[in-house]
């Protein structure tokens, strides 16, 4: 890893984390409609394992997905523009924040089903395969994922077919206003390796341990070595959605400080290229700010744009 | 042309669509060593090899999944499921992606598979076995749904389901496999959303689909004897539905009766009547009559199951009574 590579991986958790900070501003200033659910302290997640693939690589990504989105390289105008339901949207304004999809960067798609893309990423994975290609298909999911029927059928079946599949568990600690060991028993890495894929923990908070474990996992499946799965333990800031306000029910202020404080991914990463004299603060500070302008001028874009002329609700509905 | 079971039919469709796009793939459950329940893939695995021809787990919900993936890269995979019982197992994939993904992605990508096997009463397979879900999933924006009754219409509509680049729910029929017909030569497709008239008449439409479109024929035969002339239409596809048939029937017979074996609550006989209320009201001289199965999960006994399901008495007495003659 070079300079560069750190400071582009420092500038996607930027993004993701500015991105986020407006998307809960729009929501509560009651300019965005429907649902959104923010990846705010889940970003080296993202990054470490989308810095690990290649631009012709596949993710299918969750209701919590404009992480995975950005990180795959979408940008901030059209994906402002999709949440808030105009033309220029990625998806023309026709799925939203849970289906956001960008399919020329090989995102398949953001699924609002928890655990609902696992089949799509292990068919990609397929044809990947069957296309002589070296293409991986990444599966991110929630912890909450694990209480899916599906996601044990389509790992049964990527192990059997030795699919070019990793499965990224973003263990958070809670399914949606769950903690998740009340709903989860026994052991999380044991699931995976009872059918026999190679199955790792990571801290989801430290993007150069993700992006590690992301290569070894993606490097095994381009070999034809099959799938992986990795547990990458991680901590969502806020609530379940934006509205999930009130969260002293489920859990502690005190656990949501200690972790904003130590355990930042940001904080995490800079204090790290500061101390190995990689980059100054300075340099930090400066990506910050040229991140926080080009998603500025993104939301403006967003703001500014049409949308969709409602004769346009019964197109694409077949080809 | 050549006679062809409605099996075989489908077959020479799965073959001559595997020959000529190597993107055809089939996956199911024992659809290759075992060669499929319904033997509608005998020999496959041996011509095109496990790569094409792909035995699954007893996963539905997955394998669908797995199969939606493997349509948005551009394959075209045939899903079989052993019967269309076992499809509810994967309703979210095929009603929450399958459906919808071409839509809420703004047409970012196509699904085009077909889900296909056999759908309706079997005998004596009991509530589970032997269930019609052309109404369920005829509901949903983004399926096409689709219904042979004849080994032409097997084969027709298999080929047009495989060269679309939507997803396709096609419904079979356990009783027919064995059914034998003339089926035009290689090339043959035919489109989605255009009825035939199996027999022509003026006194009385009955509409029918899949294995029905049988006893409208014979219940149009017995009711010719008694000098009732029906003509007896053949749906093929439920989405999208070709009213227009419908209506031109009706415009000239006045009197319509639509027979469908599934329940008849929210049933496809429902949607059809209506239709006829829409578009052809003031043609009618009678009100529409439905013939359906009973509203009851499907009895094992054969004397429960026999009163359980409709029979051509049943299509008699409905155009008799459309016909005041009850």
């Amino acid at each position: 890893m070079n300079r560069d590579q750190y400071l582009t991986m420092y500038a996607q958790m930027y993004r993701i984390r500015v991105f986020e900070e407006h998307v809960n501003e729009l929501y509560t200033s009651g300019k965005m409609p429907g649902l959104a659910h923010l990846y705010i302290g889940e970003e080296a997640v993202a990054v470490g394992v989308c810095q690990a693939l290649r631009p012709d690589d596949y993710i299918t990504s969750t209701h919590r997905g404009h992480g995975h989105c950005l990180a795959k390289g979408a940008s901030a105008d059209r994906m402002f523009a999709e949440l808030l339901g105009k033309a220029p949207g990625y998806c023309s304004g026709k799925g939203g924040s849970m289906h956001i999809a960008d399919q020329e960067r090989g995102n398949l798609g953001a699924n609002a089903i928890v655990a609902g893309s696992t089949g799509i990423a292990a068919g990609a994975a397929f044809a990947a395969k069957r296309a002589r290609s070296d293409r991986v298909a990444v599966c991110f999911f929630g912890e909450g994922g694990l209480g899916q029927g599906i996601l044990y059928e389509v790992m049964n079946m990527a192990a059997l077919w030795t699919l070019p599949v990793i499965f990224v568990c973003e263990n958070n600690l809670y399914n949606e206003y769950t903690p998740y060991a009340e709903t989860t028993a026994g052991d999380l890495l044991a699931r995976p390796r009872a059918f026999g894929i190679v199955a790792e923990e990571t801290d989801g908070q430290d993007v150069r341990a993700v992006h590690a474990a992301a290569g070894r996992a993606v490097a095994r499946a381009r070999r034809g070595e099959g799938p992986a799965f990795l547990l990458c333990q991680t901590y969502r800031f806020l609530g379940h959605h934006v509205g999930d306000v009130n969260r002293g029910y489920y859990r502690t202020k005190d656990e949501e400080q200690r972790w904003r404080a130590e355990r930042d991914p940001l904080q995490i990463l800079m204090t790290w290229l500061i101390a190995e004299r990689i980059a100054t603060s300075e340099e930090c500070a400066r990506v910050g700010e040229q991140v926080r302008a080009e998603v500025a001028a993104g939301l403006q874009f967003a703001l500014a744009a049409a949308y969709p002329d409602p004769s346009e609700v019964d197109t694409h509905v077949y080809a | 042309m050549a006679e062809l079971t409605y099996r075989d039919a489908l077959r020479s469709a799965l073959i001559e669509e595997m020959d000529h796009d190597r993107r055809v793939v089939l996956i199911g459950e024992d659809i290759g060593v075992y060669q499929g329940t319904f033997r509608v893939t005998a020999d496959l695995l041996k011509r095109y090899g496990p790569g094409r021809v792909i035995d699954t787990p007893i996963s539905e919900l997955g394998f669908v999944g797995a199969a939606i993936g493997m349509a948005m890269l551009g394959l075209r995979p045939v899903v079989e499921v052993m019967t269309w019982n076992f499809s509810l197992l994967a309703m979210d994939q095929i009603v929450n992606n399958a459906a919808k993904l071409r839509y809420f992605s703004g047409g970012q990508v196509n699904v085009p598979m077909v889900i296909r096997g056999p759908n309706g009463a079997g005998v004596q397979l009991s509530a589970q076995h032997s269930q019609s879900l052309e109404a369920t999933y005829a509901h949903f924006p983004g399926l096409y749904v689709v219904a042979p009754a004849t080994p032409a219409e097997a084969k027709g509509l298999l080929r047009t389901a495989i060269r679309s680049d939507d997803p396709v729910i096609f419904l079979e029929n356990a009783a027919l496999y064995g059914m034998k017909g003339e089926v035009p030569d290689s090339d043959f497709a035919l489109p989605f959303g255009k009825a035939a008239v199996a027999r022509s008449g003026r006194d009385v439409t009955v509409v029918a689909y899949s294995r029905m479109v049988f006893a409208a024929l014979t219940a149009a035969e017995q009711l010719a004897a008694e000098g009732i002339e029906a003509e007896v239409i053949n749906m093929r596809c439920l989405r999208p539905l070709d009213a227009a048939t419908i209506v031109e029937s009706v415009s000239r017979t006045h009197r319509a009766v639509v027979v469908q074996e599934q329940w008849k609550p929210f049933g496809a006989a429902a949607e059809i009547a209506m239709r006829i209320y829409e578009d052809a009201f003031d043609q009618l001289d009678a009100p529409v009559e439905r013939v359906t199965g009973a509203d009851v999960p499907m009895p094992y006994a054969r004397t429960l199951e026999v009163r359980a399901v409709p029979h051509e008495a049943d299509i008699v007495a409905a155009v008799k009574k459309t016909l005041g003659k009850d």
